[in-house]
């Protein structure tokens, strides 16, 4: 085997070739992170603007179609090009092989395309908003989506393309976790973020080829009209809607299991403790995973499903509560007596339980039958799925990114501003989507954007808090752009963390490890390391 | 003929873990043995026609939703296609099948000339299935059998227009997986005929001859579902 020079890898090569045809897992992570908050800035920058609309209760600067076509692109951009590749595609490519002690990912060729198909998908999505930006909602529902004039081929098309892209990660990533461990890394040692990218692959493979097929019925029907969606030539329209939850059930766990997997990282490394019932967090990431695939009828709850499907759909909803509790009880127990470092990236891991919790606790509200017939379409949704979604997983991958980023870019970022930036979002992210929690119980229904006056307050409430939620990202770029090139040079090891990505330079060398790393103890045995008995 | 493929399928199944590849091929950086390269490429290929399944599987479902809901209509609709050109591409499709196995073990004999035959004996017989697929198409088109909003056809049934939506995008969809077999098949033979293939490495030759499996295991669903139940 040649013998690679034991240089970074942003030096081993320079020239922007050199990146752009980079098979080198790290870059590729690195370009994903590049686009993927780019459209989270964009996505988020419809989220202001649709919030600024809402302040007065008449819709005083946007005309109905394009306030329809705003909350669509948001939901369409935070989506596909945000939120599902999100923690996978960039944290995940660059940590997965260091993890577990593999030069790269198992198809890195394969790597370096999925990456290219997610930037034709987003030029796709992003194309399509110039020529007719579509207004159906990121659910594209039929008959809606078949009649309207907007650009829902090239919306759906870019869908379709990225859903390719999802799929040909999660095959790569399945590959190198089954083959590309190095020796003594059983699948017991493996620490819990590749687990819960293990079970996200599965989710990815299994369930997005799905939606491919959706989108590609959908598109079939607006050009060649086939019939399968449209009532009026004896199609089911309802049949979109299973379908396209059938994937994008599961997809919201593609969201939330890596974020799962990043908590228990951050959590056990500034607990300092061994991570409570680490077998039962691998499990229930898997289990999680199976049961994706059986709860997508609670979206069809008042969509005309028959009752007794109801009945059952609403009783599986209920048993993801179980792992899902699990996880939460677990961090809670590996925190008891640990010793807390409070870092920035734990501070979001905070966030994240208390946030994530209030969101899965009203999910539940909403997998009550009679509950949810009240609080369908109102922003009572609305906020649970941000609570779960942006709570959640965004709040994870920002703490992920701020505990790797000395890793990945070898500099330290600015640890006061940080925390002031974690506080503002953390603040903002509460006030501008609590109150939709009263809203929605209230009626206020989703996806309007004149409402009775009565309103009007709370709205303007929401409002103000999208503004500070938007003031704490801006203090973010600006210090995380500052830390390249002033921050101070990291050390290989900034957190004493104990998982192999910590035995290695920062930034990394271009094959990961100068020499392969020996597995000497589990993934987070802080006793062994530290030579002492942890209460 | 199954019988005979399955008994292909199994062997080389059993075989592979011994054969060890990479005498003359270089192992990607990534790997440490051609032998973790080959199983991992494998285990990819696998898991990628995993997904595969599932793309089909949202047209089966469909079939069956509207099977469910028009059943005697569905029970017409096959009497509108001809059984013969089914029965012919049937047999086009598990014949090729059969000859890009002999192929591919062929090559892994390093009986590269004979390889070189039977991969494009495969090549002719996928034509051939499109061909027939061409003509059917034809037929189908000047009688107005055509996708719902299109259909101008005569039937009994008020809903027929409904199965030609679904057989043209399922016959559709798999004719566009026997286009890319066909692509990926000649790109094989090129690489065969400049000598990159043989005992020493043949892993390409595996991955495509998976697919091809696969394209006509969906073909072997749906000639029963739109052709043969009546
Ligand atoms: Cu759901």
């Amino acid at each position: 085997m040649s013998h690679v020079p034991n240089i970074n890898f942003f030096k081993a090569t320079t020239g922007l070739k050199s990146w752009l045809f980079t098979l080198d897992h790290k870059r590729i992570g690195l370009m994903y992170l590049g686009f993927i908050w780019f459209s989270f800035f964009l996505g988020g920058i419809f989220a202001l603007l649709l919030r600024l609309e809402l302040l007065f209760p008449n819709g005083w600067f946007l005309t109905d179609r394009q306030y329809d076509q705003l909350f669509t692109l948001h939901g369409a951009v935070m989506v596909f090009l945000f939120i599902i590749p999100s923690i996978p595609a960039s944290l995940g490519n660059f940590f997965l092989p260091i993890m577990i002690g593999a030069k790269d990912v198992a198809f890195p060729r394969l790597n370096l395309a999925s990456f290219y198909i997610y930037v034709v998908g987003a030029v796709f999505g992003i194309g399509s908003m110039l020529i007719g930006a579509v207004d159906t909602g990121w659910t594209f529902y039929t008959p809606y989506s078949t009649s309207t004039d907007t650009a829902v081929i090239t919306m759906t098309l870019a869908a379709f393309i990225l859903g390719f892209s999802s799929i040909l990660t999660g095959v790569n990533f399945l590959a190198t976790v089954h083959n590309m461990r190095a020796k003594g890394m059983t699948w017991f040692k493996m620490p819990l973020f590749v687990w819960s990218l293990y079970a996200t692959a599965v989710i990815q493979i299994l369930a997005t080829p799905v939606l491919g097929i959706t989108l590609l019925l959908l598109i079939l029907e607006k050009t060649i009209n086939i019939g399968i969606f449209d009532p009026s030539l004896g199609g089911d329209p309802i049949l979109f809607q299973h379908f396209f939850w059938f994937y994008s059930h599961p997809a919201v766990y593609i969201m939330i299991l890596p974020a799962m997997g990043l908590m228990s990282e951050m959590i056990s490394t500034f607990s300092r403790r061994s991570i409570f019932g680490y077998r039962f967090m691998a499990y229930s990431s898997i289990a999680i995973a199976i049961i994706a695939f059986l709860v997508w009828g609670h979206h069809l709850f008042v969509s005309g499903q028959s009752m007794y499907a109801n009945m059952i759909f609403s009783f599986l909803t209920y048993l993801v509560a179980i792992p899902s509790g699990i996880k939460v009880f677990n961090w809670m127990a590996t925190m008891y007596k640990g010793s807390l470092d409070l870092k920035t990236p734990f501070l979001y891991a905070l966030a994240f339980i208390f946030l994530f919790t209030i969101g899965g606790v009203t999910g539940i509200f909403l997998a009550a039958l009679a509950v949810d017939i009240h609080l369908t379409d109102t922003y009572f949704v609305v906020a649970h799925f941000h609570y779960v979604m942006v709570g959640g997983t965004v709040m994870a991958f920002i703490g992920g990114m701020h505990y790797w980023w000395p890793k990945m870019i070898g500099k330290m970022y600015n640890e006061y501003w940080a925390r002031v930036a974690c506080f503002l979002i953390f603040l903002g992210f509460n006030l501008v989507f609590f109150v939709q929690f009263i809203m929605g119980s209230k009626g206020m229904p989703r996806r309007y954007h004149t409402y009775l006056d009565q309103f009007q307050p709370l709205h303007a409430f929401s409002t103000y808090g999208s503004w500070v939620l938007g003031l704490g990202f801006l203090v973010m770029i600006i210090y995380l752009i500052h830390s390249i090139f002033y921050g101070e040079k990291a050390p290989a090891n900034p957190w004493n963390g104990i998982t192999l990505e910590w035995k290695t330079e920062s930034p990394p060398v271009l094959e990961n490890f100068d020499k392969v790393p020996e597995i000497t103890h589990d993934p987070y045995d802080f006793a062994a390391v530290d030579g002492k008995k942890y209460e | 003929m199954i019988l005979m493929i399955l008994r292909q399928l199994m062997e080389k199944n059993m075989s592979s873990n011994e054969v060890l590849v990479g005498r003359s091929h270089e192992v990607a950086h990534q790997f440490d043995t051609a032998e973790q390269e080959f199983n991992t490429a494998k285990l990819g290929m696998w898991v990628f026609m995993a997904q595969e399944i599932l793309f089909f599987g949202g047209l089966f479902v469909a079939y069956a939703v509207f099977r469910m809901m028009h059943p005697d209509m569905f029970r017409e609709a096959a009497h509108h296609l001809s059984l013969k050109w089914g029965l012919l591409n049937t047999l086009f499709l598990l014949t090729s099948s059969f000859t890009m196995t002999l192929g591919e073990r062929a090559i892994r004999q390093d009986k590269i000339k004979q390889g070189i035959m039977l991969l494009m004996t495969t090549v002719g017989l996928a034509t051939a299935f499109m061909g027939v697929k061409a003509i059917e198409y034809a037929a189908k088109i000047h009688h107005g059998y055509l996708p719902a909003k299109w259909f101008f056809g005569e039937g009994m049934d008020n809903s027929l227009h409904l199965f030609f939506g679904i057989y043209f995008a399922l016959t559709g969809l798999h004719g566009v997986h026997v286009i890319i077999g066909i692509g990926l098949i000649l790109w094989l033979v090129y690489r065969t005929i400049r000598g990159e293939f043989g005992s020493h490495y043949f892993l390409p030759i595996e991955m495509v001859t998976l697919y091809w499996h696969l394209v006509d295991l969906v073909w072997t669903f749906l000639f029963p579902l739109l052709y043969l139940i009546r």
